[in-house]
């Protein structure tokens, strides 16, 4: 399956008054055709910071210092502002952990739509209005009509979710990218919204970079899962070889670190914290929680290797097989 | 032997305030409340993890602010040791408090920001117990070792810590006069993956070890799994079952527990999902439906369902507010 996106070595670093963060550092990966691509860990370990710089948005004192990012055979990371102007929100589109702060709560929820499919179908008013009734119908809005008309703060958090996919399914874009979208909302609410994620992605092709830290999500809604670390990605896998054979210890470490509710497990903490970012030292960032650690982890970030078929993982102890992948 | 905690048919009914009450004694006749807590009776042993789950905007908080006296019940009876808590003085409720605790949800929130971690751990000491300065601080430096934080944090401000060290500062507050129950209502909720499974390994380290009981109120059905001997599940202000979590979490026999359930995302690809699903959202606590309240969303729901629900016990120790089973 070819690549929607290729993201290759990206890099970004955050100035401040103590030093330099490295927020992400060197992350490669891509997002097939029509896939749902996973990106988990812990918080801050830097899964919206490089969503942001998939976007071209990172901001000072951020600066994205190298990579590229390939869309359709443009480098975005050498694009002008112009014409990534012409990118966002129409090839690549975001859904966020706020849906309620990111629609306007001065326009009913319809014309929201609406106006999107003005601006990038040049549709007329009449026409993008009934667009914009079939695209909150698609996403599972009840009486779309009668809803369009209403305003965001008369939706439930669950409600402005759906709008948000709508909007951002809206210009077929390539890429969606949800960042997040279903902390905060409960349970049976979120698995709706899952479900509308995997089924939207399946009929009108979108290819999906779904950010979460949870393991859950995951497992239930992606194809491929790419794992990060504290800037650095350190393993990517097909959803299933992933639960099956986590072998880069820090997927192996979160995995075992989680309470399950299918079945009763013994709960291990993953060991220590995710390091300081701030004037970081070289090598894999994993090594001060690490049991196989050596000398030269600390002194060389390892490269991904291929374990198995479309299994990629960065650690020397797997790479020697003294971390064993069972 | 009496529970260590009894609700009986407890009610927390909250006046609804502003345009829209006024709208609605207009339009409908009716007085407007807020059913936030309808009728909620359970028990909580001795050294014992009672799990209260269900979604946002049930009761939950409402049922432990109740407990600890946070608000009153509008109906019903919180016991403590055998002892009704709404008819005691504030000066009697003074003395059964030390054995009553809680920790909250927002672990940052709930500390002072101008109180060293030292002076916030000692201060249920100087307000419930006559120990003096030195032996106050001897157990909070006891139980700031306990819950894992080094002294060099003791004389930090809340700003200087973690979130997870924050939260281990709330349970050592809780745990300082050593309480038989502390209610810790989502007490993990803002914590992230590793600093949960910390926070949920200690917390059942230090019930083991003290005999405490626990009141642990969470979304997170995964953890309540892990920690909770029993289980009830709320829905809109009532417990629709309650059973031992094992049988609970194996075989739910409401349709809104096996609901819950089935949408809990598990990290198994090859999980076979339970396709269970209800229609509709929640509806208000202030348009609770009459006869079972799941009744327009229950995709088993039958005409019976509209009469008054029974509370059964379908298999020992396990009950359920359902027609059905
Ligand atoms: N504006 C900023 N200034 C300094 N550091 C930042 C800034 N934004 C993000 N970071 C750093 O980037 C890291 C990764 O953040 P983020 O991508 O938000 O993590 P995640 O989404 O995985 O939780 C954080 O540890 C944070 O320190
Ligand atoms: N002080 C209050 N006044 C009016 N309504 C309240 C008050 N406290 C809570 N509620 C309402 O009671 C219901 C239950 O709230 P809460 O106990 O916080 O639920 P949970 O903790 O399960 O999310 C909600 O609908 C909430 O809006
Ligand atoms: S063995 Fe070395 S490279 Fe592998 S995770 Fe541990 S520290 Fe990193
Ligand atoms: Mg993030
Ligand atoms: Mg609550």
């Amino acid at each position: 399956m070819s690549a929607v996106i290729e993201v290759r070595d990206v890099s970004v670093r955050f100035a401040t008054d103590f030093g330099e963060v490295e927020a992400v550092d060197g992350a490669s990966f891509e997002v097939r055709e029509g896939e749902i691509l996973g990106l988990v860990g812990e918080s801050g370990s830097g899964k919206s910071v490089t969503a942001t710089a998939i976007l071209r948005l990172i901001r000072r004192p951020g600066r994205l210092t190298g990579g590229s990012i390939v869309l359709g055979g443009r480098d975005l990371a050498r694009l002008g502002e112009d014409e990534l102007q012409k990118v966002r929100g129409t090839e690549i589109t975001m859904v966020s952990q706020t849906p309620r702060t990111a629609l306007n709560p001065l326009i009913t929820v319809g014309e929201q739509v609406a106006r999107l499919f003005v601006l990038h179908a040049g549709l007329s008013k009449a026409d993008a209005r009934k667009r914009a009734i079939e695209m909150l119908a698609m996403v599972g809005i009840p009486e779309p009509e009668r809803r369009a008309r209403q305003y965001a703060h008369q939706f439930s958090g669950g409600m402005c979710q759906r709008v948000m996919i709508a909007m951002a399914l809206a210009t077929s874009p390539r890429l969606l990218i949800a960042d997040e979208p279903t902390t905060g909302l409960d349970v049976s609410t979120a698995a709706r919204i899952l479900d509308l994620l995997r089924d939207l992605g399946h009929r009108t092709g979108a290819s999906i970079l779904l950010i979460t830290h949870d393991l859950g999500v995951v497992a239930t809604t992606c194809h491929r899962v790419a794992v990060m670390h504290a800037g650095q990605m350190v393993e990517v896998a097909p959803v299933r070889a992933l639960f099956a054979h986590p072998a880069h210890p820090y997927t192996r470490a979160l995995v075992r670190s989680i309470p399950r509710i299918d079945c009763e497990v013994a709960m291990e903490p993953i060991p220590g914290a995710v390091p300081s970012l701030l004037n970081i030292a070289p090598g894999c960032r994993y090594a001060g929680r690490c049991p196989w650690v050596e000398e030269r982890c600390r002194q060389i970030k390892p490269g991904m290797t291929e374990i198995a078929p479309d299994h990629l993982v960065a650690c020397y102890a797997v790479e020697d097989g003294r971390a064993r992948v069972v | 032997m009496p529970a260590l905690c009894e609700l009986d048919d407890v009610k927390v009914h909250f006046p609804l305030r502003g345009a829209a009450a006024w709208l609605r004694t207009v339009k409908e006749h009716q007085a407007s409340v807020v059913r936030a807590v309808d009728g909620i009776s359970f028990q909580v042993q001795a050294g014992e993890t009672l799990g209260l789950v269900g979604e946002s905007g049930c009761g939950k908080s409402t049922v432990a602010r109740a407990l600890v006296r946070l608000v009153r019940p509008t109906g019903g009876h919180v016991r403590f040791e055998g002892t009704e808590i709404g008819s005691l003085s504030d000066q009697a409720f003074n003395e059964v408090r030390p054995h009553l605790q809680m920790v909250f949800q927002d672990p940052a929130a709930s500390l002072n920001p101008r109180l060293t971690v030292r002076r916030m751990v000692e201060e249920p000491l100087r307000l419930h117990t006559d120990l003096g300065a030195a032996e106050r601080r001897d157990r909070a430096e006891a139980v700031l070792v306990e819950v894992g934080l080094g002294l060099e944090l003791a004389d930090r401000y809340p700003h200087e810590l973690s979130g997870g060290q924050c939260q281990r500062v709330n349970i050592a507050r809780a745990l300082v006069t050593n309480p038989r129950l502390i209610v810790l209502d989502e007490p993990t909720s803002a914590l992230d993956v590793s600093l949960r499974a910390r926070v949920i390994l200690l917390l059942e380290e230090l019930r083991q070890r003290h005999g405490l009981a626990y009141l642990f109120i969470s979304h997170d059905l995964a953890t309540v799994r892990y920690l909770a001997a029993r289980v009830a599940v709320m829905y809109l202000g009532v417990i629709v079952e309650e059973a031992p979590a094992a049988a609970l979490f194996d075989g739910p026999a409401h349709p809104y527990t096996r609901a819950l359930l089935a949408a809990v995302p598990v990290p198994d690809p090859d999980a076979r999902r339970d396709p269970f699903v209800l229609s509709g959202e929640i509806p208000s606590p202030i348009d609770i439906p009459t006869g079972c309240r799941l009744r327009a969303r229950c995709p088993l729901a039958q005409p019976v369902c509209a009469q008054p629900v029974p509370y059964r016990e379908v298999a020992p120790g396990h009950f359920a507010a359902c027609h059905l089973v």
